[in-house]
């Protein structure tokens, strides 16, 4: 589409002399521009001349190289040819490259710098917990700041709409755990054991803790990414110069609402746990009463009171990340995505932790 | 005005549903031209610049760029031939943010040509230089003010050195002083590199400053009108003009409430 540019070098009288001719422009200059730099770099100390009277046209492209090339050399350059339109781009490109040539590259961290982003990390969470601490003492007297409709919305979009998503998780874990686990105990004719295995593991462990991935992955998220894009708005700020307490407002009906929705959330995954495990065993030969008695004769209410129990801690702590993640938000169109990914895998680990806490809790008090 | 037109627009309108937003609106830009298309919030200044630069199709009527009909049959093969010799300052800038003002500028040459990366480099700071932004290359364009970011919103669209530079609000909500700073490189620009612009605004200031003919779209007041109320030079327009609407732009009056 485009006329090519040319190029050729020639010594005249101890002057060298770079003769352009076609269009001088970004898009055909590309393969003129280096050997043109290195001519004028090994031109250093002579006279440097531009011959563009077969320059057919040039714009602030070309008047870049022309510019480039002359601090190149180290030296202003003769322009032979060049029409008044084109010298005036080269003024203004000459102007414009002596201006501040400062790095543009980013400088890697230092060990200091890392440390002390890594200290005002753990500050911040303390600070988030004092100030969701504070919110919680002052309730009674801002209690129009905690919108009832609101966590309504939160229980429906993090309990409710997450329900069809558990029950086939629920059943899917059950089904695998239950039949992973019979293929062994088959050896030593142990199957039936399989349900009392399954029931414990879920009511204990699987339930509370599945429960609080999924609780992370579809709503831990979906607070940092609403808090987030609230914080890039500036909304925060609002919210903050209108003496209304952002803590309050956004974060409390989120932790109150997966506070509340995680037991049902649990709850809803251990029934179809147990419902894939008695599929696996119904498939093996077992009758249902052979099944619900061995179940009943294993589990204990302490084993749901105390997944039930975790659960809403987990739930606590994920609303919690999300929250600060949304609240720590920086600035700019990844701010948010980053704030959602530190969302999902801290609530994740900071569960999967509190988990080990508890069990070792659990194992003192011979719970 | 000389020459074969730039855009030419021959009774475009827009429909969004039931809602007209405008309809029959032509008009012609020539090279050189510094075009200003102006109007009250609402009345279809961007729209137009949209259905120009080919994000949004007209509900009727033809534009053709360069000679080449954009909304036709073919028209997007039109549109691709087009659209490097077409820059766009979107409101606000609309800078990448993930990368620095000089990476900013220097995508469009790492894309469409085959320059080395100190020929791309040299070239972008030239651009970010012309625009008075030389000393801001290495800030992120979440560090710098509205302003900046618009002036470095119109040295991304110059990246390539495009025949014709399409501006959105170039100084909506900016200072005086940055605002007619902007009217300058504008005039400068045209001057220096013989580019065409087209550009949206309602700042009275700039439209008296720079617009070598402007239209004013206003189909709300005129449904009957189509949608283009008045168009000339912008002075004329202020001086002579008979129509309230118009006079009320560009006076600041209010056009006498009509007696019930």
């Amino acid at each position: 589409m485009t006329e090519t540019a040319h190029l050729s070098i020639e010594r005249r009288d101890g002057t060298t002399v770079l003769a352009f001719a076609g269009k001088l422009e970004a898009e055909a200059i590309g393969a003129l521009w280096r050997p043109a730099i290195k001519a004028a770099e090994q031109a250093r100390g002579r006279k440097l001349a531009f011959d563009l009277r077969n320059v057919t046209f040039c714009d602030v492209g070309g008047a870049s190289l022309l510019a480039a090339v002359e601090s190149a050399h180290g030296a202003p350059a003769e322009a032979i040819g060049i029409e008044d339109r084109a010298l005036a781009l080269l003024r203004r490109a000459r102007a414009a490259a002596r201006m501040d040539q400062r790095p543009t590259s980013i400088t890697p961290p230092t060990v200091k710098e890392i440390a002390s982003a890594s200290f005002h990390l753990c500050a911040f969470s303390i600070v988030f917990i004092g100030e969701a601490a504070v919110a919680i003492a002052r309730l009674p007297q801002h209690h129009r700041m905690f919108r009832m409709p609101d966590l309504f919305g939160y229980i429906d979009s993090a309990g409710i709409r997450s329900l069809p998503l558990i029950v086939l998780l629920g059943y899917l874990i059950g089904l695998i755990l239950a039949f992973q686990s019979a293929v062994p105990m088959r050896q030593f004719g142990a199957e039936i054991f399989v349900a009392s295995l399954v029931a414990v593991a879920m009511l204990r462990e699987l339930g509370p803790l599945l429960a609080a991935v999924i609780l992370s992955g579809r709503t831990g998220s979906a607070f940092a990414a609403e808090i987030g894009t609230m914080k890039v708005n500036e909304e925060i700020d609002a919210l903050n110069t209108m003496g209304l307490d952002p803590v309050t407002m956004l974060v409390l009906p989120r932790m109150l609402a997966a506070m509340l929705v995680m037991p049902v959330m649990t709850m809803t995954f251990d029934l179809a746990g147990f419902l894939g495990m008695a599929t696996v065993l119904r498939g093996f030969g077992f009758p249902f009463v052979a099944i619900t008695s061995q179940v009943q004769g294993w589990v204990t209410a302490g084993d749901l009171y105390g997944g039930l129990f975790k659960s809403v801690v987990f739930g606590m702590i994920v609303a919690a990340i999300g929250c600060r993640a949304g609240l720590s938000t920086g600035v700019g169109p990844r701010a948010v995505g980053i704030s959602a990914t530190a969302a999902v895998v801290g609530g994740i680990v900071a569960t999967i932790a509190a988990d080990g806490i508890f069990a070792l809790i659990f194992y003192r008090l011979q719970l | 005005m000389t020459g074969e037109p730039i855009i030419q627009v021959d009774k475009v309108a827009q429909r969004f549903g039931d809602r007209t937003i405008f309809r029959d609106v032509s008009l012609r830009v020539y090279p050189r031209e510094v075009f200003v298309i102006l109007g009250g919030s609402g009345s279809g200044k961007s729209t137009l610049l949209k259905q120009l630069i080919g994000l949004l199709t007209p509900s009727a009527g033809h534009i053709a760029l360069f000679g080449r009909d954009i909304t036709g049959p073919g028209g997007e093969k039109a549109l691709d031939d087009v659209q490097r010799r077409i820059g766009v300052m979107f409101q606000s800038g609309a800078l990448f943010g993930s990368m620095t003002l000089l990476e900013n500028v220097m995508l469009p040459l790492e894309m469409f040509t085959d320059l080395p990366p100190e020929g791309r480099e040299a070239i972008a700071r030239v651009k970010l230089g012309l625009v008075g932004l030389g000393d801001a290359a290495a800030l992120m364009p979440a560090e710098i003010s509205g302003g900046m970011a618009r002036r470095a919103g119109i040295a991304r669209a110059m990246a390539l050195d495009p025949p014709l530079l399409l501006l959105d609000e170039p100084s909506a909500g900016l200072d005086p002083i940055t605002s007619a700073g902007l009217d300058r490189l504008i005039l400068d620009l045209r001057q220096d590199l013989g580019a065409t612009f087209v550009v949206v605004t309602h700042e009275l200031a700039s439209i008296l400053t720079i617009a070598d003919r402007c239209i004013m779209l206003d189909h709300a007041a005129y449904p009957d009108a189509g949608g283009v109320i008045a168009e000339g030079e912008p002075h004329a327009l202020r001086d002579t003009s008979t129509n309230p609407r118009v006079r009320a732009f560009f006076r600041r009056e209010l056009p006498e409430p009509a007696a019930a």
